[in-house]
This record gives C-alpha cells, structure tokens and sequence, in this order.
C-alpha cells in the first residue's frame, strides 16, 4: 500500500524554488495498475522516485506498507528498496561488462543471497522473460527489448511487492514496446504486484486500470478506466 | 553482501578498465620492489661489512698507542706524550690467561726492488702468530718462522699480488728482494684472499717484526692484534690488556682496546639507521602510488556515477558502495604489491648471479613493511573517492551526474 499526504519536492536552482511535486496525495492499494501521465516536467519521474524511495520529499507524508519512510534512515530505506521495489529505467542502465545473467543476479549479491538461490532464480527469470539462451550475453549484444527484458528480470527477480517503471518503452519499437508491456502485466496480473507506470505514449497508457493525469506537480485527474480490452 | 561477492564485483570493475588498473598497480608494484631493492641493499651493505670483521679473525681485540684514539679527542692536556707500544708489551700480553695469540703489528711504506722492478709497497712487521690471528692463508712456502720476536731475520711473505706484479709467471721462492738499503729473501706468498676493511693484503709485504721496526727506524708498534681463547674471554682479555699495560706503563693509562664486537656493534647501528632512512625513502614511492591510485579511483567513480545510481536503485546501502571501492583500491594495491614482491624477487635474484660477492638481502622485515603500507596507502588515499561515491544522490547518480 502506497500512502502519499500532501507530498511535496522542491528543487533549487540557483535562487529559484522548482517545485517538482506540488502537495500530491495519492493512494495505491496492492496490486494496483496505474499509468502516469502528463506533459514534460510535469513530476511523473520525480513522484516515480519518491514512490521508490530514491528521492525524499521535501514536505509530506509518505507511507508504504504502514510505515513512515520519511523517519526512516538511509539504510533502511536501502533495504526497502532491495526487498520491496522494483525499478525499471526507459534507459535500461544495465552494467555494460556484465552478461545478462550477471545483471540480474547484482540485486540478489547486494542482499547476501546464496550463491546456489541466485543461480536457481536467475535461471527461472530467464526462463520466464524467453533469454535462456541470451544469458551470457552483455547488454551490447542484445536488441533494446531484450535489454529492457533483462532489466525487469533484474527488477523482479527480488519478488518485489512493488515495480516501478519510467517510459519502460521509451527507447523501444512498437513491437518490441508491446512485448516489454505485455511482461510487465503479465507480472501484475500474476503475481498480484503493484504496477506504476509513467508513459507519454496514450496508446501505453491507455492499458491500464487506473489513469493518472498530473500537470505542474500535481495530480489533476485521477479515474479508473476499461484498461486494454485485449488483456 | 558476501566478501566473496565483494571481491569478484570490485575484480570484475577492474577488469572493466584494464590500462587503469594496469598503471595504477604498476605504480604500487614499483614502490613496493624499490622498497625491498633498497633496503637489500643496505641490508646487503651490512652483512658485508659484517662478514669482513669476521674474516678480521673472531674474538678480536685492537691495542692502540694513547686514550681514546678511536673519538678523535684532543691528546692529554696534562702527563707527557703517551708512551709508544713496545714489542715487550706485546710479548707481555702473550702470558695472560684469556689470550691465545698475540701479534704485534708495525707498518710502514717503503720501495721494494726486484730485478729491474721498484714498487712502493706496505710492509707490515709482525711474528708468526700473525697468520692465524688475521685469517690468512699461505699459497706457497713457510710464513714467519716463531721464535724471538727480537731477532731482525732477512725473510719475507709476499701477498699474492705483489708477488705477481714483482714475479709474473716466474719463481718468487727463494729469492731476494731489496727493500730499501736491505735484502730480503721471500719464503712464502700469501694466498689472495681479497681486501679486508680497505686494507689490500694482496699487496703487502710481511717481515719479522724487529726487521720492520729496523727498516722504520722505530722502536715502537703501530698497534697490537690479541686473540681471546673464546667469545667469553674477550672481556677478560680486555682487562687484563689494560692492567698489565697499566703496570707496565708506570701505572698510565695511555692505550685504547678496541674489541672487534664494538666495533662491528658500532658500524651496524649507523648501517641499521642507513638503512632504515633508505626504506623510509623509498616509502615515498609507495605514498606517490597511494595518490595515484586516490586519483584512479576518483576517475573511476566519476565514470561509473549512473552505474553507482543503478546500485543504489537495485538497493545498494550507503556503506557497500564504500565498501566496494575500498575493495576495489585494496585488491590494486595488493596485487601491486605481489607484483612488487615478484619484481623485487627477480632483481635480487639477478643480482644476485651478477655480483656474487656482494649479494642483496631479501628482508622479511622490508617485505612486511612494504606491503602493509602499500594496503595501507591504497585503502587510506581511496578512502576520499569511496565516500564521494557512497553519498551520490541516487536520482542525479542515474541521470549520469553527480
Ligand atoms: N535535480 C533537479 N534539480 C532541479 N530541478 C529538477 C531536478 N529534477 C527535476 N527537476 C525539475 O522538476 C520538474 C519535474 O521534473 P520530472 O523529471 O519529474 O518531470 P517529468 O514529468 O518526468 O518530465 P519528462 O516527461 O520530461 O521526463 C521539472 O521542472 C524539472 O526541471
Ligand atoms: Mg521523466
């Protein structure tokens, strides 16, 4: 459960207040599918960061899973981040010298998980995202949507409760766009994670259930729609 | 995170940039090898001069005419000149309990003729107790006859290469060699045992001792050589070197015993503190390798920002992005540090072979030293890009800027 309370974040430039996000109050049950929309600077990545606890509001309340994470200290949040979120990036920031195994196991070693677990799971993953074959492969010597595959395998391979993805298809064709979409609901749908995705793309936004709308750090339109009919 | 996983993770970003790693643990492998090099050099230098006391003879003692001499102080104010060592203080010295042998030495030079040749040669009177007390040997012939010491015979020991240089190829036995108005006949070559303390006895001439003191025109010695019975009558010897000159002296003390330990002691505590202020030296490469790497490291996290972004992203905590780095700078410097250790190995070696009478030491001590503080240097001087990097901002990390 995702609790935002008037949640503020200003940056400052120079002499200047840029206020990111403007007292937004947002709540996300588990299992949610929500996109996030809106124009350019409008605080759809700055949001996805404070939902994902890489950011810190400079005003507000932010509660995930009951618990105020503004109290918390930075190696909490840290674990926070390990065990609970998942982050997929529109530009993969997958660690180039390592192969695709390798990239997914790297949330796993930060954890401390044992060798023989990490291999166990990043076979499954690999299995699942249709790589078995790609796993010793380095990000260079894959195509954009095997890439952004990889980095959700990285992102789920922790069992997350919560996947955080920014304009995961920003990068990618229509094709490889839709299979990369069609993953991350798949995930959703079965396995009950909170999916929260920021899109440009309407057709993209259009998918899920729940819509979004923010402008100039707020959130200015928030409803339910159909989602994809084909899902 | 486990260590083993830290240890392939910093491996595996060190491999990422491999001219980096490269330079910088050249750097350190340089620094650690001059440190070791060095210090088996004057390590090397000390059990040189170490061998050459001992092959001064062992349990040595060094009578000198007057107080003192080896300070360099003023002669006494008060009381006359100090008396002169006679050959009957010598003989005197050869009763006493403690002593074994004693040899009185007088040295002088003087030009030495044979056939058309002439040299100006250093002839050392003494008695046949000189060969055994100063660990020489004979090529050829008889050494000094034992006998009295008072009796001027016309005989002498040629070193090795003076009868080469007087002699080349031909006989050298039997012959008679003018020194200065007096003939000499030659009844022994001392065998080349090289230089000992900058005294050549490759290139002297040895004579009864009251021939010497005749060609010299004195009464006196230069000095005399008593060998205790063992290492712990040294100091007995000691003592009783100086009571009986006393009495012999009309109860003065003008003459210094100089024993070998003393001075081997002496010239192994400046050659100690040499070679530690060598090391010491050489440790500044080390320090000039731990900025190298600082400088490394901090390139390395400026290019790796949206990498340590991800990290923290993926749920790295503070602490294991420090740790990581640190990790990264120890596994350079330790490496650097083997690489030293091989380097420094191979050039002692080598050495080794080239100058076989003056061989490099391989310390432990220097080793030690060494490679703690190239580890040392590496983790202290990274320690700056590994906090740097620990306290990215996540979000500006991932952007690619810090
Ligand atoms: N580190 C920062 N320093 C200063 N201003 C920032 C910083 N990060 C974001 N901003 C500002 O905050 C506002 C919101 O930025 P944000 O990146 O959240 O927008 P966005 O909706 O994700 O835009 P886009 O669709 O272009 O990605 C913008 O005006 C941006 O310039
Ligand atoms: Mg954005």
């Amino acid at each position: 459960m995702i609790e935002l309370e008037s949640v503020e974040r200003v940056f400052r430039v120079g002499g200047e207040a840029v206020r990111a996000l403007d007292g937004v109050d947002l709540t996300i049950a588990d299992g949610e599918y929500a996109a996030v929309m809106g124009p350019s600077g409008s605080g759809k990545s700055t949001l996805l960061h404070v939902v994902g606890l890489l950011d810190r509001p400079s005003r507000g309340r932010y509660r995930l899973d009951g618990v105020d994470t503004t109290t918390l200290g930075e190696a909490q949040r840290a674990r926070l981040r390990r065990e609970r979120i998942g982050f997929v990036f529109q530009a993969f920031h997958l660690i180039p010298r390592m192969t695709a195994a390798e990239n997914i196991e790297l949330p796993m070693i930060l954890a401390g998980l044992p060798p023989r677990e990490r291999r166990r799971r990043v076979t499954r993953v690999l299995r699942d995202l249709g790589l078995a074959e790609r796993c010793g492969h380095r990000p260079d010597q894959l195509s954009g949507g095997q890439r952004q595959r990889v980095a959700i395998g990285r992102a789920m391979v922790m069992h997350p409760g919560i996947l955080l993805a920014d304009e995961p298809t920003g990068n990618l064709d229509h094709r490889a766009g839709a299979q990369v979409m069609a993953l991350l609901e798949r995930l959703n749908r079965e396995e009950g994670i909170t999916l929260l995705v920021v899109t440009h793309d309407p057709a993209v936004g259009g998918r899920a259930e729940r819509r979004i709308d923010m402008l100039d750090g707020r959130i200015v339109a928030d409803r339910p729609q159909r989602g994809d009919p084909s899902r | 995170m486990r260590p083993a996983d830290l240890a392939s993770l910093a491996g595996g970003s060190l491999r990422g940039h491999p001219t980096r790693s490269l330079l910088t643990l050249l750097a350190m492998a340089i620094g650690v090898a001059s440190v070791i090099v060095l210090s088996g050099l004057t390590e090397g230098a000390r059990d040189y001069v170490r061998r050459q006391f001992l092959s001064l003879g062992t349990h040595l003692l060094i009578v000198l005419p007057g107080r003192n001499e080896t300070h360099g102080g003023p002669p006494p104010l008060l009381g006359s000149t100090p008396e002169p060592l006679t050959l009957d203080d010598a003989l005197a010295l050869t009763r006493l309990a403690p002593v074994r042998r004693v040899a009185p030495v007088v040295v002088g030079n003087v030009p030495v003729r044979h056939g058309g040749l002439e040299r100006e040669v250093t002839v050392v009177g003494s008695t046949a107790a000189f060969l055994p007390v100063r660990r020489l040997r004979l090529a050829q012939g008889r050494f000094l006859p034992p006998g009295d010491a008072h009796r001027a015979r016309p005989v002498g020991v040629l070193g090795a290469r003076l009868r080469r240089e007087l002699f080349g190829p031909g006989e050298a036995l039997g012959t008679w060699l003018r020194v200065q108005d007096r003939r000499f006949r030659v009844i022994g070559v001392l065998a080349d045992t090289g230089q000992a303390l900058g005294l050549d006895l490759g290139d002297m001439l040895v004579v009864p001792v009251a021939s010497a003191q005749q060609l010299f025109d004195t009464d006196s010695l230069f000095r005399i050589l008593v060998e205790a019975r063992d290492a712990e009558s040294v100091e007995p010897a000691r003592e009783a070197v100086l009571r009986t000159l006393r009495r012999r002296h009309d109860g003065r003390e003008d003459v210094t015993v100089v024993t070998q330990g003393a001075m081997l002691a002496a010239f192994d505590r400046i050659l100690r503190a040499l070679s530690l202020a060598v090391a010491g030296v050489a440790a500044i490469s080390l320090v000039v390798a731990g900025v190298l790497t600082m400088n490394v490291m901090l390139v390395s996290v400026a290019q790796r920002t949206a990498e340590i972004g991800l990290l923290k992203a993926v749920g790295a905590a503070d602490r294991q992005v420090l740790a990581l780095i640190l990790a990264e700078s120890a596994s350079l410097s330790g490496l650097g540090a083997l690489l030293g250790l091989t380097l420094a190995a191979g050039v002692i070696a080598l050495e080794r072979r080239l100058f076989p009478a003056f061989p490099l030491a391989f310390e432990p001590w220097a080793v030690g030293f060494a490679t703690g503080a190239a580890l040392l240097t590496g983790i202290a001087f990274s320690l700056l890009p590994a906090r740097r990097a620990a306290r990215l901002d996540p979000v500006a990390a991932l952007a690619g800027h810090a």
